[in-house]
C-alpha cells in the first residue's frame, strides 16, 4: 500500500482526527444511555457515571480477580449495571416521579455520593485495572491502540442494536412514543411504569457496555465518575436534553476537541478547551445544537 | 330502557382553583350516538378526558359497563373497552401511520387479533392503507384526524369517545368523517361525539346534551334539540 496520499496532511493531525472518532464513539453510547433515560423517565441520572464505575469494578473483579473468561465478564458486568438502572428507578425514582425535578436532582446526586463512598470503602481507593495491554495498531507513521478500536466498534455495535429495538419492536416504539407525547400514551392502554421499568434496565445495560470499554483502556477508582461524567452531561445538554441525534452529534464534536486540543498541548487542555465550548455554547445556542431557532 | 353503557353522575373536575367541570349527568345507551355540545371552554373536552381517566373527577360517578372506573387509570379503562380520539389528535408524529395504529393496539396483546383490527381499519379509512408507511406528522389534518380515529378503534372499543372530530378540518371531509361515524355505528359500534357545531352533531346523534359552563343544562332526543330556540340561546351566550 502506498501512503504517500497522507504525506499531504500532516500525519498527527490525521492520527488526532482518528482517536477523537473512536473516544467519540465510547461518548455517544454514554450520551445515548443518559437521554434514553431523560427523554422517557423525565429524570437526570446525575450518579450515571458511577454506575458505570461500579460496572468498572465488576468487570474487574469477575475478569482479573475471579479469572472468569471474557465471554461470560462482560454479560455478567452488563446485566449487573441493568440491575442497578433497574434498582435506581425502583427505589429513588419511582417515588419521586410526581416530585419536582430539584428534589430528583438531589436524589439522584445522593446516590453519586453514595455510590463513591461505598467503592471507596468496598474496594479502597487503589486504583486497578485489567492487567491487559491490547497492541497497538501501527498505520504508516500513525498509531492506534486496539482497546480504542475496540471499545469503538463495540460501542458503535450497541448504538445500533439500541437503534433497532427502538425502531422494529414494540416495546421500542412505545418507548419512543412515551418520550413524544406522555400524556397521550396511557390512553393506548400503556402502564407507563412497566416502561420506564424496562428503560430504566436498558439506560444501566447501556452503563454496563460503557463501563465494559472504559475499563479496558482506562484503570478503575472510586471516583472514576468523574473525569467522565461531566463530559457526558455536557455532551447531553449540548445536544438537547432527551434529543438523541443531538447527543450523537454532539458526542463527536467533544471528542474532536479533546483529541485536537491535546494534539497541540496536553490532553489535559483539550479538556478545558471543551468545556470553554460548552460554555460559549449555552450563551449562542442553549436550547441545544440541532435545535432550530424560533 | 336498557341498562346504559357509560352512565356520569355529577360529575366535577378541579384544577387547583379552577372548576374544569361543575356538575355534569348523561347517559349513553348502548349502540346509541350521543352528542355532547356546548360552545368552546363549556367542559366537553375535560368531561371527555375525565371519563378516559388522562384527568382525575374530583366529584361525581362515571359508571362504563355497570362498573364504576372514576379513579382507575387511563389504561386500564382502555382495557375495558372505552377508548378516546383525543382532541387535536396527540399522534405521535414522528412514527409511521402504521405504528401509531400498533401502538393503539396495545390492550388487545393478541397478535393475529390486532392484525385483523388493523385490517378492519384500514378498510375503514383507506387512505390511512395507502399511507401505512408514512410519518404521522407529514398529513393533513384530514389524514390525522382519520387515523386519531383509527388509533382509538384498534383498541377494540365497546364505546368510542370522539373530542371534536371536526375541528380544523375542510367541509368535504367532515362529511366523510361523519359518514364513516354512521358505519361504525351501524356495525355495532356506540359513540359519545363532543362537538361545537350543532348542525352536524345532531345530524348523526339520536340524542344530545348541552353543557354550559361546566354544567349539562339542557337535553332530549335530537330531532327536539335541533328546533330547540333555547340551544341557540345557550350557544350565543345570551341571558
Amino acid at each position: 500500500m502506498n501512503f504517500a496520499f497522507f504525506e499531504v496532511f500532516d500525519v498527527y493531525l490525521l492520527e488526532a482526527v482518528v482517536n477523537g472518532i473512536l473516544l467519540g464513539g465510547v461518548l455517544a453510547l454514554m450520551a445515548l444511555g443518559l437521554n434514553l433515560i431523560f427523554g422517557v423517565i423525565d429524570v437526570v441520572w446525575i450518579c450515571y457515571a458511577e454506575l458505570i464505575m461500579i460496572g468498572m469494578y465488576g468487570l474487574y473483579y469477575a475478569y482479573a480477580v475471579y479469572a472468569l473468561p471474557m465471554w461470560i465478564a462482560a454479560p455478567m458486568c452488563i446485566a449487573l449495571v441493568a440491575v442497578l438502572g433497574l434498582l435506581l428507578h425502583y427505589i429513588v425514582i419511582r417515588p419521586l416521579l410526581d416530585a419536582a425535578p430539584i428534589n430528583q436532582l438531589l436524589a439522584t446526586g445522593g446516590v453519586l455520593f453514595f455510590l463513591q463512598s461505598f467503592a471507596t470503602v468496598a474496594f479502597g481507593i487503589d486504583f486497578r485495572n485489567l492487567g491487559i495491554r491490547l497492541p497497538v495498531l501501527a498505520i504508516g507513521e500513525m498509531h492506534f491502540s486496539y482497546a480504542r478500536l475496540l471499545a469503538f466498534l463495540a460501542a458503535v455495535a450497541g448504538m445500533v442494536t439500541i437503534y433497532l429495538f427502538m425502531t422494529r419492536t414494540y416495546i421500542g416504539t412505545a418507548i419512543r412514543a412515551i418520550a413524544q407525547d406522555r400524556q397521550i400514551m396511557v390512553l393506548m392502554g400503556v402502564d407507563s411504569r412497566r416502561l420506564y421499568l424496562v428503560t430504566s434496565a436498558l439506560g444501566g445495560a447501556l452503563a454496563g457496555l460503557a463501563a465494559c470499554l472504559l475499563v479496558l483502556q482506562y484503570d478503575v477508582h472510586p471516583f472514576v465518575g468523574l473525569s467522565f461524567g461531566p463530559i457526558t452531561f455536557m455532551i447531553v445538554v449540548l445536544g438537547g436534553l432527551g434529543n438523541f441525534i443531538g447527543g450523537f452529534v454532539a458526542s463527536f464534536v467533544f471528542a474532536e476537541i479533546i483529541s485536537l486540543g491535546g494534539l497541540y498541548s496536553d490532553l489535559e487542555w483539550g479538556y478545558v478547551l471543551a468545556f470553554a465550548f460548552f460554555i460559549l455554547m449555552m450563551f449562542a445556542r442553549p436550547q441545544g445544537l440541532l435545535t432550530r431557532r424560533s | 330502557m336498557t341498562a346504559p353503557l357509560l352512565a356520569v353522575r355529577n360529575l366535577q373536575v378541579r384544577y387547583g382553583d379552577l372548576i374544569g367541570v361543575a356538575d355534569v349527568s348523561f347517559e349513553v345507551a348502548p349502540g346509541s350516538i350521543v352528542a355532547l355540545l356546548g360552545s368552546n371552554g363549556a367542559g366537553k373536552t375535560t368531561t371527555l378526558n375525565a371519563i378516559a381517566g388522562i384527568v382525575p373527577a374530583s366529584a361525581g360517578q362515571i359508571e362504563f359497563a355497570g362498573r364504576a372506573i372514576a379513579g382507575e387509570p387511563a389504561y386500564a379503562i382502555v382495557r375495558k373497552g372505552l377508548a378516546l380520539s383525543p382532541e387535536g389528535w396527540r399522534l405521535f408524529v414522528q412514527q409511521s401511520v402504521e405504528k401509531n395504529l400498533l401502538l393503539g393496539a396495545t390492550p388487545v396483546g393478541d397478535k393475529a387479533r390486532i392484525q385483523h383490527q388493523l385490517q378492519r381499519v384500514y378498510a375503514v379509512f383507506p387512505r390511512l392503507a395507502e399511507r401505512r408507511k408514512q410519518q404521522a406528522g407529514t398529513m393533513s389534518g384530514g389524514e390525522r384526524q382519520m387515523l386519531a380515529v383509527g388509533r382509538a378503534l384498534m383498541s377494540e372499543p365497546k364505546l368510542l369517545l370522539l373530542d371534536e372530530p371536526s375541528l380544523g378540518l375542510a367541509p368535504a371531509i367532515i362529511e366523510t368523517m361523519y359518514e364513516t361515524f354512521l358505519r361504525l355505528h351501524k356495525e355495532g359500534l356506540t359513540v359519545l361525539l363532543a362537538e361545537q357545531s350543532v348542525d352536524l352533531a345532531l345530524e348523526v346523534a339520536s340524542y344530545a346534551y348541552v353543557l354550559q359552563v361546566g354544567r349539562s343544562v339542557l337535553c332530549g332526543p335530537a330531532r327536539d334539540l335541533l328546533n330547540n330556540p333555547e340551544v341557540q340561546r345557550i350557544y350565543l351566550g345570551v341571558g
